[in-house]
């Protein structure tokens, strides 16, 4: 499903042809690139002034009259030096706790999700179709009721303050992927199943070795969401998290506005950072993520 | 998990009948399925296997907290005090006793008619934008994108900076287009629901994105035909745009309807977890009321049936929308 929305995204018209247009199509085309320039730098000039910030040494104040959205003057690097070694809470913990759950999360998902899909794909058993049913109602329950409760079942088993309210539930998939990872390995040949039971294989050797690597493609999409949600997660640490050495880099930042005598630069320093990898994991899968995005509101 | 099966691949429904042979009955997939072979039934153990962690956390993670919930909610539990069960009070304590439940849910309201038109509208124009056959919109996209995948909270930092009153990068802005008096965002109780949509507004390119894949899936030939008729630009926009769009519309619109019933990540970032949120509290979200009491002031059993209420409150709202659909939203046969 996800390739689907991939080239119906990307299958753009051909660009007109060089050469002259014709007045109106000239106007109608300055109009298009007018309006998509300025929400650029609608979303653009944001990023740039919390460069800007970051990039001054502490002694520049940080907000100027008029307002420096690009980086011009100050090339201070040192500021992000600063705000991950800052003593007391220095941001390269929170990087570490974040990107360590992230990778837990990433994990977890993968396998269970995987695990989950697989028999519903591929397999009979009785029940079949309530339990998919049941996975799809899932999604339709109110997480704010469950928020309560799974809270006292965590403080219950003692797991407050650590970080298994966080990592353990992900082993136990999300409707969405099993969706999403289901309708991925029915596109996947029987007869591939079908050899290999020939040769002997098993159905745990059937996932492992042939569905497993073959939902690649899929499980990117997974992963990506995964890394996307755990790195981002600010409400899960706050419900759970109390030692700050544990803290996330979003907790961790979530203080900072309401502290006193703040030092914008790092705290914009820090904000950068905490940006930086989930922009990175969408340079790097812009494309598979876009059109994975686009096919669910197809399907709606 | 290592379940062997021999090569007698023989019995299970999903075998290729044609390879195995005759002697089967013919696939039957209306027909509720049983395992009438060994390997049916070894087939069927593998797959309750596979099961096991989706099993496991449905019981505990949903299954038994949903009952949870049922019972916190009819009693006064606090969280290192089991609580004794005390009816229907939580419920009419929200209706009747406790001002803030009023003052949220008018805080939720508005955002709802502020936020979800305003969101829907936008993104729709955005992915109009995206739409036209002109070279360069694949970077367009995609810097659109870019807000999606960052944090509420390194967001929220963000604008919470940028919409400071006095020296703000946005008002020093307005200051230079001659707006000498410009808003105070987060620091006047008026301000503070549209500053927050402004926010909300930088992620645009979330909704233009699925807009623009059901933009992308309308049949030019209905555009081709709709011209030979001699309908203008509008005209196409209204009758074949609109009705052919209007099942993502739908999706959309119940997407960010949930989503503002619930929204409260970024409001803790800006009016902090305890105090008044918001001047006036103009910032006090529904969730941001059943947060307090149920974390900060530890009144499980209250916040317990303050989501029941929410959830009561977003069902009604689907349910009037889903009454809309019929009447709005065009299905292709």
């Amino acid at each position: 499903m996800t390739s689907i929305g991939a080239e119906s995204i990307s299958r753009r018209a051909p660009a007109p042809a060089r050469g002259r247009w014709p007045p109106r199509r000239l106007a109608h085309a300055a109009f298009v690139y007018g309006c998509l320039i300025l929400l650029t730098l609608f979303i653009a000039l944001p990023l740039g002034w919390m460069l800007t910030a970051a990039l001054k040494p502490a002694h520049v104040p940080v907000f100027t009259v008029p307002t420096q959205w690009f980086p011009t003057t100050y090339f201070n690097l040192g500021t992000f030096v600063d705000a991950l070694l800052r003593p007391g809470e220095p941001y390269l913990r929170f990087v570490g706790n974040t990107l360590f759950l992230a990778v837990i999360n990433i994990i977890g998902a993968v396998l269970s999700n995987s695990l989950i899909a697989y028999p519903f794909s591929r397999l009979n058993f009785r029940g079949k179709n309530i339990l998919f049913a049941l996975v799809i109602a899932t999604m339709l329950l109110p997480a704010p009721v469950l928020l309560i409760p799974q809270f006292l079942l965590f403080f219950n088993l003692g797991w407050y303050g650590t970080y298994l309210p966080l990592t353990v539930p992900a082993f136990t998939g999300n409707a969405f992927f099993i969706f999403l990872l289901r309708q991925y390995m029915r596109t996947i040949p029987k007869e591939l199943d079908e050899a290999a039971r020939i040769d002997g294989a098993g159905y745990w050797t059937i996932y492992w070795r042939i569905i497993l690597p073959l939902s690649a493609p899929a499980l990117v999409v997974v992963a990506v969401f995964t890394f996307l949600g755990s790195w981002n997660d600010f409400f899960g640490p706050l419900l759970y998290l109390d030692d700050p050495h544990l803290f996330t880099l979003a907790l961790a930042l979530s203080t900072e506005v309401s502290r006193r005598g703040t030092e914008w630069n790092i705290v914009m320093a820090a904000n950068l950072i905490s940006m930086l990898p989930p922009l990175v994991v969408y340079a790097l899968s812009q494309r598979r993520l876009l059109g994975g995005i686009a096919s669910v509101g197809i399907r709606g | 998990m290592g379940m062997q099966l021999g090569s007698q691949g023989v019995g299970g429904e999903g075998v290729d009948l044609s390879a195995v042979g005759g002697g089967l009955e013919p696939r039957r997939p209306h027909l509720r399925w049983r395992p009438s072979t060994a390997a049916g039934r070894i087939e069927e153990r593998a797959a309750y296997a596979f099961l096991l962690p989706w099993l496991a956390g449905l019981l505990l993670f949903l299954a038994i907290p949903l009952g949870v919930a049922v019972w916190l909610s009819l009693t006064d539990d606090q969280l290192l005090r089991p609580g004794r069960f005390i009816g229907l009070d939580n419920y009419a304590r929200a209706f009747t006793r406790d001002p803030s439940f009023y003052k949220s849910l008018s805080v939720t309201i508005t955002w709802i008619f502020l936020a979800v038109p305003l969101f829907l509208v936008t993104g729709l124009l955005v992915a109009l934008l995206l739409n036209q056959r002109l070279p360069g919109m694949t970077f367009f996209r995609t810097v659109l994108y870019v807000p999606a995948v960052l944090s509420g909270v390194a967001i929220a930092v963000l604008w919470f900076t940028l919409l400071n009153g006095d020296i703000g990068a946005v008002n020093q802005l307005l200051r230079q287009v001659g707006i000498s008096d410009p808003p105070q965002w987060f620091q006047d109780s008026r301000w503070a629901l549209p500053a927050v949509a402004l926010m909300g507004l930088w992620g645009v390119g979330t909704n233009a994105i699925i807009y623009l894949a059901g933009l992308q899936n309308i049949n030019p030939e209905l555009y081709e035909a709709a011209g030979m008729d001699g309908a203008g630009p509008l005209q196409k926009f209204r009758h074949i745009t609109l009705p052919m769009l209007s099942p993502t519309m739908f999706f959309l619109l119940i997407g960010e309807l949930t989503a503002a019933l619930v929204i409260i990540g970024p409001i803790i970032v800006i009016s902090g977890a305890g105090g008044a949120a918001g001047p006036a509290d103009s910032l006090l979200f529904y969730m941001l009321l059943l947060y307090r009491r149920g974390f900060v002031e530890g009144q499980l059993g209250y916040a317990a049936a303050l989501a029941w209420i929410l959830t009561v409150i977003g069902l009604i709202l689907v349910w009037i929308t889903f009454r809309f659909e019929r009447r709005f939203v065009y299905y292709q046969a």
